[in-house]
């Protein structure tokens, strides 16, 4: 049959594509007259015929064992002919076997379900891997064989030892290698040997070759495999403990980006003007909601949102800074806790206003394609994305700030008017539009860091107060008015808590957290690095 | 000169005005025990027991705020966890009232408490013994706040912890205490607090009964409160707690070891604070985490910034005004209360920033200055 395809390719070029498409209605006479029977729905029999279909057939039966794997495969009742019926929610898709091409609805008592077991599962399964073992594209070998290291059995590793030599991708090779390997040392005939292939295994995270090694060590075999094994197992432990130690790590880290991100801008208002600002999560409130609202105007175009949601969220969130500042703490000054009063209103009356716009519920934010997935770098340490890409960008934004407040005019302004304001008046500078400047300034990077914070949470309005107590910790532990001193109070913060977690449970962890930074406030009042000089009193 | 001047006139009249006050208190507190208790419920000054519980529940909330004030108005401590030690004299309070229940629950246990039957707890807790015996729980409602206040101020005074700083840990204090109290394990009923009580003492707290002379304890507590504070602050102590709100170094350069004062009156302003939430949850019938919030502790700073701080009165005042425009606001018109409250702190720092009580201070101020220049122009 093969032959004769070959020839009508070569001799009807033209009409390739039509012949795929006949391809199916020229199956061999065998192969047709199996599927008929498949359609007696005897499970024993369904076995042997698959089997012998599978022998004889190649990829071009992949549509039939994987609408059969999934319950998909009809047939109908008079002319018997395969079907697939697709189920999504409660709409039904028919469409025919192999060519995929969609078909009318039929009605229930004219098809019939093809039955299968779990045996047959399990056949089906091996032989879509096998399948996909020769596919073209590299990624779906290497998954195929990574599903098919749990069940190896001799013939699919003498398929893998043939492929493993014209193989030319490196990472499958590494895995073939690997497949043999686990065979060697489950199978070799030699003890050595088996060691051997077992010193091999323990550099491998794997779960497959923890399994592996697992059931070696408990059944009774030669007594150095058992020791090897048990060796091997100990040093993957290890190892993995220390690949879990570096995902608290990370998580840390990450924590700690949220709260840099969620603090840097009280690090300002707060650390720089000695405004206690507890409006300040209002602001990263109003700047999760700016992205949400930049997503409704623009939903065809999520891949983009963000980037218009940045610039946006800094405007709006500014801006309502300064309004605060011109309308209500500039006739505040010296009386820091009467900001906190004040702004303690404030907050209130935006938390109100946007419940009234946008209701009481929280609202999801998409996140755009290239934020979600993971990076993986091997199979028991992966990173998130979406985590990765906002630590990235609190340490862009803090070092954007601290160039603005090192480099800039603003920001030489910002520091004169904050260590000394009759002085600096005395110079010229305009101490209230600085303030208002500043105020913005520190306003509008927490509305920034509503944009970020949107793509881990939900968007509600009560987001702002889940933070303000963490960003006064932070800012307060790092010292007022010392950025410095702010990226080092979160980021020790948010990894102290990852690694407490494991042992204490979350909420045990923020707690010691807690009772750690009253402790520590008591020993030096003025934070990790308090400001020096006279300007401080 | 003008700051001492101020002082001593501040003084006097704060003075002047406590005995009032406690006969206002006292009467108007009558005058609805009566109106519960002898009139007809179709008569027209008849007080509903509802308003009964309404009432004691304010007077709870104007003994937070009198506890806030001593600490704040006159010692320039803003502590924003104070609602910790008011929840937590509600939490030995509600631990009494829970033993009271016995066998009376839902799984009938006469020993545990339901939320413990249903964590699948064998015995109780340690800390759980002996409450109930009230007079064990009495000494409880004091003293673990008051030791917990010891401990903190402490620390905090000793190492001259101050200002904002201050503030920003009893708020870290106090969202602590909220992470610890959400948790099932700690014994108290996790998310849903303490509830569901029966009896007080043996007497029903159903009953119209108990609930007047719930009140009436109340209305008499915060009486006595107020007059020991107001004796307190107007003795040589409270002379010296004022010098050091207005100046701690020179305070200190005069040989007052300021921390022991502070921490004295931390830890008496603590237990006023306790004993207001072990009044409170009687009457109210719960106690749950959600009084540690920190959002709490700022709205008591409120009263007190709205009615006035430094004087006892204001505090009071404000804390009563602010609940009833909040029960009228949440009942009418629920999404206006927190613009018009968050209105309300701004105007008030704004324009008051003495409170209705210097508002009050002021216009008294004012007649009395127009009286001399009358009566005497030429002196000055």
């Amino acid at each position: 049959m093969k032959h004769f395809f070959v020839i009508c390719c070569a001799v009807l070029g033209l009409f390739a594509c039509e012949l795929q498409a006949q391809q199916q209605t020229t199956l061999a006479s065998d192969t047709a007259e199996q599927l008929q029977q498949l359609t007696n729905n005897k499970l024993k029999q369904s076995m042997q015929l698959l089997q012998s279909i599978a022998s004889r057939e190649g990829t071009n039966m992949l549509p039939l064992y994987q609408a059969l794997l999934k319950g998909q495969l009809y047939y109908i009742k008079h002319s018997t002919q395969m079907i697939s019926v697709r189920k999504s929610g409660s709409e039904k898709h028919y469409s025919e076997l192999f060519s995929g091409a969609a078909i009318a609805a039929l009605p229930a008592n004219e098809i019939k379900k093809v039955r299968v077991n779990n045996k047959i599962r399990g056949f089906l399964r091996q032989h879509i891997s096998k399948l996909k073992l020769s596919a073209k594209d590299p990624q779906a070998r290497l998954a195929a064989l990574q599903s098919l290291l749990g069940s190896l059995t001799p013939e699919t590793i003498s398929n893998i030892a043939q492929l493993r030599l014209s193989e030319n991708n490196l990472q499958v090779q590494q895995l073939m290698d690997l497949a043999l390997t686990i065979d060697r040392a489950i199978n070799a005939s030699l003890a050595i040997e088996q060691v051997s292939a077992i010193k091999l295994l323990q550099e491998s995270l794997e779960p497959q070759v923890r399994n592996t090694l697992t059931s070696l060590n408990s059944t009774k075999t030669h007594p150095s495999v058992q020791k090897a094994a048990q060796q091997a197992l100990l040093k993957i432990e290890q190892s993995i403990e220390f690949y879990g130690y570096l995902e608290q790590l990370f998580f840390g880290l990450s924590l700690g980006s949220v709260l840099l991100l969620a603090a840097i801008g009280l690090a300002i208002t707060f650390g720089m003007m000695g405004v206690i600002n507890m409006a300040h999560g209002e602001m990263i409130m109003i700047g999760a909601y700016t992205t949400y609202v930049v997503q409704l105007l623009m939903p065809n175009l999520l891949e983009y949102s963000l980037w218009v949601a940045i610039p946006l969220a800094f405007i709006v969130s500014g801006s309502v800074g300064i309004l605060i500042e011109r309308c209500v703490i500039r006739f505040l000054h010296g009386r820091p806790l009467e900001t906190l009063l004040a702004t303690f209103g404030i907050s209130l009356i935006l938390q109100q206003l946007v419940r009234s716009i946008f209701s009481p519920l929280n609202r999801q934010v998409a996140s755009p394609q290239w934020m979600s997935g993971s990076w993986e770098i091997n199979p028991v340490f992966s990173l998130t994305l979406n985590r990765l890409y906002i630590l990235a960008f609190a340490l862009l934004v803090f070092f954007a700030l601290l160039f603005i407040l090192k480099k800039t005019s603003l920001g030489l302004n910002v520091r004169a008017v904050s260590q000394n304001r009759d002085m600096a008046k005395a110079m010229g500078i305009r101490t209230g539009w600085v303030d208002a400047m500043t105020f913005g300034l520190g306003s509008g990077i927490a509305g920034i860091a509503g944009v970020a914070l949107s793509q881990l949470t939900n968007v509600g309005p009560n987001l702002g107060q889940a933070y303000i107590i963490d960003s006064f910790m932070v800012v307060v532990f790092g010292g007022v008015g010392n950025l410095f001193g702010t990226l080092v109070a979160a980021f020790s913060l948010g990894i102290a808590n990852k690694l407490l977690e494991p042992s204490t449970g979350a909420v045990l962890a923020s707690i010691f957290v807690l009772v750690f930074i009253i402790l520590f406030i008591q020993k030096r009042p003025k934070g990790l690095f308090p400001q020096k000089g006279r300007a401080t009193e | 000169m003008s700051k001492l001047t101020e002082y001593f006139s501040n003084r006097s009249a704060v003075q002047s005005s406590v005995l009032p006050f406690v006969l206002i208190l006292f009467v108007v507190t009558m005058a609805c025990v009566l109106g519960n208790l002898v009139l007809d419920p179709s008569s027209m000054f008849y007080v509903s027991t509802y308003t009964i519980t309404l009432l004691g529940k304010y007077l709870c909330y104007a003994m937070l705020a009198l506890a806030v004030d001593i600490i704040w108005g006159y010692c320039g401590i803003l502590s924003l966890g104070h609602g910790a030690f008011f929840a937590l004299g509600g939490y030995a309070m509600g631990m009494y009232l829970m033993r009271q229940i016995g066998d009376r629950g839902v799984y009938g246990n006469p020993e545990l408490p339901d939320f413990m039957v249903f964590l699948d707890w064998q015995q109780l807790p340690w800390y759980w013994q002996g409450m109930d015996q009230f007079w064990f729980a009495m000494i409880m409602v004091a003293l673990v706040p008051g030791l917990l206040a010891f401990v903190f101020g402490w620390l905090a005074f000793r190492s001259r912890v101050t200002g904002v700083y201050l503030s920003i840990i009893t708020q870290a204090m106090t969202y602590a205490l909220l992470l610890a109290f959400f948790r099932n394990e700690m014994g108290f009923g996790g998310n849903n607090g303490l509830t569901d009580f029966k009896d007080i003492l043996g007497f029903s707290l159903q009953a119209d009964s108990t609930r007047i002379a719930l009140l009436i304890v109340t209305a008499v507590a915060l009486a006595a409160v107020l007059m020991i504070s107001q004796l307190i602050l107007s003795s040589r102590l409270g002379k010296v707690i004022i010098a050091i709100r207005d100046s701690e170094a020179r305070t200190r350069f005069l040989g007052y070891r300021t921390d022991h004062f502070k921490v004295c009156l931390f830890v008496y302003s603590a237990v006023i604070a306790a004993i207001a939430g072990a009044l409170y949850v009687p009457q109210v019938g719960i106690i749950n985490p959600g009084e540690f919030s920190p959002l709490n502790s700022i709205e008591i700073v409120v009263w007190v910034a709205i009615g006035g701080r430094g004087t006892l009165i204001g505090a009071i005042v404000g804390a009563l005004l602010v609940n009833y425009a909040k029960t009228r606001f949440t009942a009418i018109m629920p999404e206006v209360w927190l613009f018009a409250l968050g209105g309300l702190f701004v105007l008030v720092t704004l324009f008051l920033p003495r409170g209705l009580a210097g508002l009050v201070g002021q216009i008294k101020q004012k007649v009395s200055l127009n009286k001399t220049f009358k009566s005497e122009p030429q002196s000055r």
